[in-house]
């Protein structure tokens, strides 16, 4: 830690301390400065509605004051970067992120109040399908296959869902059917992938526009003409847990939730094991890094691919299924609205780890429940605007992290044998 | 999969024999692999028609008791639609011969007019589809996928409206300064994500589309508001006469300037590629980056100036859409254009000739199938499927040449793209 010249110390520590002191000032103007120190924000604790979980007392907070405090934190941490310089250079942005939006929360809930909960959990709802999609790039990447084609297979497997589900009258052979129909697709990219060697960006690109098509093409043929009949599918109940549910705060976020959430939140964990800690996880990897060097011992490099990928499919079939009969029961056209490309920036910013995806998955969900929240509160920014946010986060997100972020070494490159 | 694995290593010397011949005997399949990748498109869209259509389901449900009938029905569907869809691009022989007939007998325009306006409609829908198709193939060229070109198409549109609108100029200004805008503002739009995959490796593909999405919502806001028409429609006024791109001929037909200009740029971006240090330099980096940085050409800065020149491309579309067709821009003005560009830009092999070649069969296919809606009541979004096919035809010439039993003569392989943040 030996000042040996004045320039790698001004750009090492002064230089990122004085942006933290001007994260402070400007966390300070834009949400305290305009605010009296009687105003309070008042953010619900309790889930409105039927719930389980135990009534406890709202948080009422004086806006002004929390605003200063959130400020100092910006200025304390610049103050330790300039005096002892923070190892940690991720963590310093998170918090004060973290200090700007909850910042901007008590500002835009000033003299208001707001659920909490309510948030939380539709932040965890939303971010279901982007992280069921960041999975699917994970399990497909670990083995070295792009796969762009998510949001194409988002969509072919929700319009499935909402048709197999309104005939059948039974939402759980719909789930499989999105599922199965997810798993197709998967195997179609898998075989252009691995088999015919093709550019994998253009054939996700091409199962793209294809989904776009096909699915609009049935809507505008089948589905407009008999919406009752084809396109009414109804959404899944909401499971409360027993007991977990009744947690409060985490009760009603975590525990009270259709199949798709709790699915999803299963399979996270799953994932992590089989890739970690199974053989099957090992070899996946080692397709993922060095396919030569796992063919050389032994790993069947193709068939670690096309299962990868149809498993992949499989869990972006269940994502798409999420958009239909786990949220509306009905199919737009164009309804993923590019959760399926979100998902893949929350994989890579989760640098290719199930949790990691699961957590920026998270932060695009808070991001896309967050524009709702406020367009209820009626802050003075254009909606349009609000809407913008999940996209713009995911652009800042992968700008701040690819370039830390490692790929699976082989990512992208089909694999020759000879 | 083994015994495969064999076969492929086989062929491999023959590959190489052929290709120590002087003569490239497989030049044909340049003009022919995407003709039959389209065909083979068309053929599965056929399928697809006929297998959605209710009236053959239910001939084919009775196929015992009439099969004749029911196979004349799949044909007779099939030709119906796809009839509709070849008049409607390219116009009705009949009615080109009859009216050369009145031509020649009474000396009638009216006639010929409406005889060619299908064909004149084909060439004004080519004509975005070669801006943004060029947009596209320049980015493949430097090894840059932008999925983007809808956004950048919409922003040059909502660019050169607002320049056409806003000011009173004569046309010798207002029309060069109107196209230029378009051609800034998809620049700009298109630079965000140069930049970023630049300076952090961002990957354009995820950024684009955040783009497009973001250009939507902006859209929507400037529709509804700062550039909002008096009235209660959410779309831009009318541009000024003299922004406008001159037609060619009386009205119906809108065939305009903008086709030259996009003829003009096709012929900029062939130049610029082929006989310029920055083309030259612009395809290194696409074939090899690695190899380009050791030669010391500046990567991350062309990187940058191809996606804004992929804008730039891009935004022109949209301005020539707005100035020499619609006047105008509402709400989902570009739908569509991005994923077209896409696959205009893998069937010309991202070649400016062949950009242009398949932006005019794209036109009339897009043009002939809105009169495929409206006869045959076949939707649109059929031409996405077959788009979605011939991509994949394309991009895996293994299908076709199978289907078709072509030897492979040439050492053809698309890479077009990278990983992520390589």
């Amino acid at each position: 830690m030996a000042m040996t010249s004045a320039r790698p110390f001004i750009k090492s520590r002064l230089l990122p301390g004085l942006l933290l002191f001007l994260a402070g000032a400007v966390i300070y103007l834009l949400f305290g400065s305009g605010v009296d120190w009687s105003q309070q924000a008042t953010f619900g604790l309790n889930p409105t509605g039927r719930t389980e979980a135990l009534v406890i007392p709202d948080l009422t907070l004086p806006v002004k004051a929390s605003v200063v405090v959130l400020s100092l934190v910006a200025v304390f941490l610049g103050a330790w970067q300039m005096a002892r310089g923070i190892r940690s250079s991720g963590l310093a942005v998170g918090l004060v992120a973290f200090a700007f939006v909850a910042a901007f929360l008590l500002w835009a809930t000033k003299d208001n109040s707001f659920s909490l909960v309510g948030m939380l959990s539709s932040s965890l709802v939303r971010a279901t399908p982007i992280a069921l999609a960041a999975l699917c790039g994970v399990i497909s990447e670990r083995a070295a296959v792009v796969n762009i084609g998510i949001e194409g297979i988002l969509l072919i497997s929700a319009q499935t869902a909402v048709i197999v589900g309104t005939k059948s009258g039974n939402l759980y052979v719909a789930l499989i059917a999105a599922i199965l129909v997810g798993g197709l697709v998967g195997a179609f990219h898998a075989l252009m992938a691995v088999k015919f060697k093709v550019d994998q960006i253009v054939s996700g690109v091409a199962i793209n526009i294809f989904a776009v098509g096909a699915t609009s093409f049935v809507s505008s043929r089948f589905l407009e003409k008999d919406i009752n009949g084809l396109n009414n599918s109804g959404t899944f109940p909401t499971i409360s847990v027993p007991l977990l549910s009744k947690i409060p705060v985490l009760g009603p976020v975590l525990f009270e939730n259709n199949i798709i959430v709790f699915l999803m939140m299963i399979l996270v964990v799953v994932l992590h094991v089989v890739l970690f800690y199974t053989p099957w996880g090992l070899r996946t990897r080692a397709v993922g890094e060095h396919p030569k060097a796992a063919d050389t011992l032994g790993v069947n490099v193709f068939l670690t691919r096309y299962v990868n990928v149809i498993l992949g499919g499989m869990i972006a079939g269940l994502g798409g299924a999420y958009f239909t009969i786990g949220a509306v029961g009905r199919f737009d056209e164009v309804m993923t609205a590019g959760k399926g490309f979100i998902g893949l920036a929350a994989m890579i910013f989760g640098k290719w780890t199930p949790f990691g995806a699961f957590a920026a998955s998270l932060l695009f969900g808070f991001a896309d429940s967050l524009q709702v929240k406020l367009q209820i509160l009626g802050i003075p920014i254009p909606s349009e605007f609000l809407l913008m946010a999940p996209y713009i986060v995911t652009m800042v997100v992968l700008a701040g992290v690819v370039g830390s972020a490692m790929a699976p070494a082989a990512d992208g490159v089909p694999y020759e044998k000879n | 999969m083994s015994a495969k694995e064999t076969k492929t290593s086989k062929a491999k010397p023959r590959k190489e024999k052929d290709l120590q011949d002087k003569k490239r005997p497989g030049a044909w399949q340049v003009i022919a692999m995407p003709l039959l990748a389209v065909l083979t498109g068309l053929l599965v869209g056929a399928i697809v028609i006929v297998v959605t259509d209710a009236r053959v389901i239910a001939a084919y449900r009775n196929f015992f008791q009439d099969p004749l009938g029911a196979i004349g029905l799949t044909f007779q569907t099939i030709l119906v639609a796809y009839g509709a869809l070849f008049s409607g691009a390219l116009g009705s022989p009949e009615r080109i011969f009859l009216a050369f007939e009145r031509l020649f007998t009474t000396g009638e325009t009216d006639g010929l007019v409406r005889a060619f306006w299908p064909l004149s409609e084909s060439l004004v829908a080519a004509t975005p589809y070669m801006l943004a198709g060029l947009a596209v193939a320049i980015g493949f060229k430097a090894g840059l996928f932008n999925i983007g070109a809808e956004g950048q198409f919409l922003m040059g549109a909502l660019g050169s409206a607002w320049i056409g609108y806003t000011f009173h100029l004569p046309w010798y200004l207002h029309l060069p300064l109107a196209l230029l805008g378009g051609a800034v503002a998809g620049a700009l739009w298109a630079a965000v994500p140069g930049y970023l995959k630049a300076t952090t490796g961002a990957h354009e593909v995820v950024n684009t589309i955040m783009m497009n999405w973001i250009s939507f919502r902006l859209s929507d806001w400037l529709l509804n508001g700062p550039m909002k028409a008096t009235g209660y429609r959410p779309i831009t006024p009318v541009v000024d006469s003299t922004a406008t791109l001159p037609r060619f001929f009386p009205d119906p037909i809108r065939l305009n300037l903008g086709f030259i200009v996009a003829l003009a740029a096709a012929a900029l971006v062939y130049w610029l590629l082929f006989k310029t240090t920055f083309g030259f330099e612009v395809r290194a980096v696409g074939t090899n980056p690695d190899a380009s940085k050791y030669a010391g050409i500046n990567v991350p800065r062309n990187i940058v100036l191809v996606m804004m020149l992929s804008g730039a491309l891009a935004g022109l579309g949209g301005a020539t859409q707005v100035l020499g067709v619609d006047h105008w821009v509402g709400q989902g003005f570009s739908a569509g254009y991005g994923f077209d560009s896409i696959a205009i830009a893998l069937l010309g092999k991202s070649h400016p000739v062949g950009v242009i070649l398949s932006a005019l069969l794209w036109g009339a296919l897009r043009n002939g199938a809105t009169r495929m809606q409206s006869m045959a009541g076949i939707p649109i979004d059929i031409i996405s499927i077959i788009q979605g096919l011939v991509i994949v035809f394309i991009a895996a010439p293994v299908i076709i040449r199978w289907l078709y039993r072509i030897r492979t003569l040439e050492t053809e392989k698309v890479v077009l793209t990278r990983g992520w943040g390589k």
